[in-house]
C-alpha cells in the first residue's frame, strides 16, 4: 500500500511545486505508516533517483509517446493504473495547473473523496481531516475525507521541500495508453521571467503607477530580486499589463514568501488574491491606504520615488 | 449547437466572512448573494459570445441549490441564456455538484464552468463533471475560440499559456480572458421572468467530504513603518527579520 505522490514536469523538468507534493506526501506516508513511491509520465531530463532525498522510496516512470504532452484524460487513465497496481491509499496532485485538471478525474474514477489546495498535513488523529483556504483566504476550513482512498492537491508554495539522504528505486511501469482527443499545438511564455504561481517573491504594482510607460522601474526591482510580476484589476482591465498578471478574487491567486505591492490601494477583491503571501510590504502614498492594515512592512510615500531606491538598495545588499 | 453553462451562488466579493454554530457553518445573516464572478464573468459570457455568433445555439444554465438559489439563477437568464434548470438539493462539495449536475448533462455539445467558486474555492465540479460523462477537459482557459465542432482553447500553464485544439464535447473552466465584460440590459430583466426555470429533484449523491469547522486566520501583527528615506532600512528588515530576501 502506498501513498502516491504525482510528479508534474515542464519541458522535461520537474516543477518546483512537485517538489513540494514530493515532501508533503512523503511526510504523510510516515505518518499513517505507509511507503511514499511517485509517479512520473512521458519522458525526463531528470534524475528520478534523486527523488528519494524527499522521502519517496519508488518511482514508478511510465513511458509512451502519448504521455509527453499533457491531456488529463489520457494522464488519469494511466495514474489510476498506478494507483490501483501500487494500493494507493492516498493520492497527492499540486494544486497547479495539472493537478487542476488529474485530481478531480483521478478522484471520480477512484471514488476518493478529494480536498483540493491542502495547506497542511492531514490531521488523522479522528478519521482523515484535511486543512485548505476557503473564502479566498480570509477563512480555513477541515474538512473530512470520508472515502476509502483520498485524493488531495496541495497548494503551491504551502509547504516547504525537504531534502535529505536517499535514493529511490525507479522502476518502469507498464500502462496501457489511450489517444488524446485533445491536441497541444503551442505554447508560449509570459511577459514575466519568473512564473508567477510558483515565484517566491512576487512584484506587483497598481493604477498608482498612472500609466504603462512607468513598469520600467518595476522591472528593473522584479529582475533585481528574481521576482514574478503583477498587477491589479483595473491595470489589467486598461491593457497597461497582460490579463495573467492580474491578481486577486478574480484573477490568480498567489501565496509568495514576499508580495510587494506598489501604488495598490488593497480592495478587499485584491486582497482575496494576495494575502496569504507569507510577508507583504505596501508601498502608497496615502497613509490611509487599506492595504497597509494587511501588511508587514510599509513605506508611506511616492512609488515614483521609492521603486528605485528600493532597487539600488537591493542591489547593495545583493553586493552588486 | 447546446451549451451547458454551471453558475452557482456565492457570498458577495466584500460579505463578512464569519461562522456560527461552533464554527461549523457559514454566518449567512446579512449576506448579499452573487452569482460566482468566475461563471458569470468568464462562462457564462463566453456562452453567450458564442450565441450572438451563431443565433441558432442554445444556452442552458444548470445551478444545484434550493429555492434560495433562484434569484441567482434568474439573473443569470437575465445577462443571457435560454432556459434554466435548478438542481433542488443544497450543494454540500464538489463530486455532489458534479454528480448532480452530470445527471442532467448528458446532452451538451459544450459545458461550461468558472474556474472555482469564491467560497470554497474547490476548482474540481468541472473536471469531475468531465470524467463522468467520459469528456476532455481544459481546466483554466484563458481563451476560448470556436470554428465548427473544434474548439481552440488556451490555458494557464506555469510561466505561460498552452494552446489545444480538441473536438466538441468538450468541459472547460474559464478564467479572466475567455470573455470580455458586460452588464445585464433591462431587456434581458424583463425577458428572464417569461424564461422557463426547471426543477429537477436530486440524484441524492452521496458526498465524499465533508466540512467539520472553519477558522479565521490568525491576525496579523501590524504593520511595520519605515520612512522612504530609509528604504535600506526595509531591505535589512527583510533581510534579517522577515528572512524574504
Ligand atoms: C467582484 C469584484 C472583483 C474584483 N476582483 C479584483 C481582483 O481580482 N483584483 C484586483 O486587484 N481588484 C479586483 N477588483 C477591484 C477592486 O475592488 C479595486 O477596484 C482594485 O483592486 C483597485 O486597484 P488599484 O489598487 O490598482 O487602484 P486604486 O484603488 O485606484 O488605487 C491606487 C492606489 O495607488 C496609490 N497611489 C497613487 N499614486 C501613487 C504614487 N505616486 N505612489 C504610491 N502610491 C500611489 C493611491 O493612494 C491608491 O491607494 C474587483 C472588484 C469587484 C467588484
Amino acid at each position: 500500500m502506498s501513498v502516491l505522490i504525482f510528479v508534474d514536469q515542464l519541458d522535461g523538468h520537474i516543477k518546483k511545486a512537485s517538489h513540494e507534493a514530493l515532501t508533503y506526501g512523503a511526510k504523510i506516508a510516515e505518518q499513517i505508516g505507509e511507503t511514499a513511491e511517485a509517479v512520473v509520465l512521458g519522458n525526463t531530463n531528470e534524475d528520478l533517483a534523486s527523488l528519494g532525498q524527499h522521502g519517496v522510496k519508488k518511482v514508478h516512470h511510465v513511458q509512451a509517446e502519448g504521455l509527453n504532452q499533457f491531456d488529463s484524460q489520457v494522464y488519469t487513465k494511466v495514474l489510476v493504473q498506478v494507483a490501483e497496481q501500487t494500493g494507493a491509499k492516498v493520492i497527492i496532485f499540486s494544486n497547479n495547473s495539472s493537478g487542476k485538471a488529474l485530481a478531480p478525474r483521478v478522484a471520480v474514477r477512484l471514488k476518493a473523496g478529494l480536498v483540493a489546495g491542502a495547506t497542511a498535513l492531514p490531521d488523522t488523529s479522528n478519521g482523515f481531516v484535511v486543512r485548505k483556504n476557503v473564502f479566498s483566504g480570509k477563512a480555513i476550513a477541515n474538512v473530512a475525507i470520508k472515502s476509502e482512498i483520498k485524493v488531495i492537491s496541495l497548494n503551491v508554495n504551502a509547504f516547504t521541500i525537504s531534502q535529505g539522504e536517499g535514493t529511490a528505486e525507479v522502476v518502469p511501469f507498464n500502462a496501457t495508453v489511450d489517444t488524446a482527443k485533445t491536441n497541444v499545438t503551442g505554447t508560449s511564455k509570459t511577459s514575466g521571467k519568473v512564473a508567477l504561481t510558483e515565484a517566491d517573491i512576487v512584484v506587483s504594482a497598481g493604477r498608482g503607477l498612472k500609466g504603462p510607460e512607468n513598469w520600467g522601474m518595476v522591472e528593473e526591482l522584479a529582475d533585481t530580486l528574481g521576482a514574478a510580476l503583477a498587477c491589479s484589476r483595473p491595470v489589467a482591465d486598461a491593457h497597461w499589463r497582460p490579463h495573467n498578471e492580474h491578481v486577486g478574487q478574480t484573477g490568480i491567486a498567489v501565496a509568495p514568501n514576499l508580495y510587494i505591492a506598489i501604488g495598490i490601494s488593497g480592495a478587499i477583491q485584491h486582497l482575496a488574491g494576495v494575502n496569504r503571501s507569507k510577508t507583504i510590504v505596501v508601498i502608497n502614498k496615502d497613509a490611509e491606504a487599506p492595504f497597509f492594515k494587511a501588511a508587514d512592512y510599509g513605506i508611506v510615500g511616492d512609488a515614483f520615488d521609492v521603486v528605485p531606491k528600493l532597487t539600488a538598495a537591493v542591489q547593495k545588499l545583493k553586493g552588486k | 449547437m447546446k451549451i451547458l453553462v454551471c453558475i452557482s451562488k456565492t457570498p458577495d466579493t466584500t460579505a463578512k466572512i464569519a461562522f456560527t454554530d461552533n464554527n461549523t457553518k457559514f454566518a449567512e445573516a446579512g449576506v448579499q448573494w452573487i452569482i460566482n464572478p468566475y461563471d458569470e464573468w468568464y462562462a457564462l459570457v463566453r456562452a453567450i459570445e458564442l450565441k450572438e455568433a451563431d443565433p441558432s445555439t442554445v444556452i442552458h444554465l444548470v445551478t444545484v441549490g434550493g429555492t434560495d438559489a433562484e434569484p441567482i439563477i434568474r439573473k443569470a437568464l437575465a445577462l443571457g441564456g435560454d432556459e434554466a434548470i435548478r438542481i433542488n438539493t443544497q450543494p454540500l462539495e464538489s463530486y455532489q455538484v458534479a454528480a448532480e449536475i452530470a445527471a442532467v448533462a448528458k446532452d451538451y455539445d459544450l459545458i461550461l464552468v468558472g474556474k472555482e467558486t469564491i467560497d470554497y474555492n474547490g476548482g474540481a465540479v468541472g473536471g469531475m463533471l468531465a470524467e463522468l460523462l467520459d469528456l476532455p477537459f481544459v481546466a483554466n482557459a484563458t481563451n476560448f475560440q470556436l470554428a465548427g465542432t473544434t474548439a481552440t482553447i488556451k490555458r494557464e500553464i506555469e510561466g505561460g499559456e498552452e494552446t489545444i485544439e480538441c473536438p466538441l464535447p468538450v468541459v472547460v473552466s474559464c478564467q479572466k480572458g475567455v470573455a470580455e465584460a458586460r452588464i445585464p440590459n433591462m431587456r434581458g430583466i424583463m425577458a428572464a421572468r417569461t424564461k422557463p426555470l426547471k426543477v429537477v429533484e436530486p440524484a441524492a449523491t452521496e458526498p465524499l467530504t465533508e466540512y467539520r469547522k472553519f477558522q479565521l486566520p490568525p491576525a496579523k501583527a501590524g504593520v511595520k513603518l519605515v520612512s522612504p528615506d530609509n528604504v535600506d532600512e526595509l531591505v535589512r528588515l527583510l533581510h534579517e527579520e522577515a528572512r524574504a530576501i
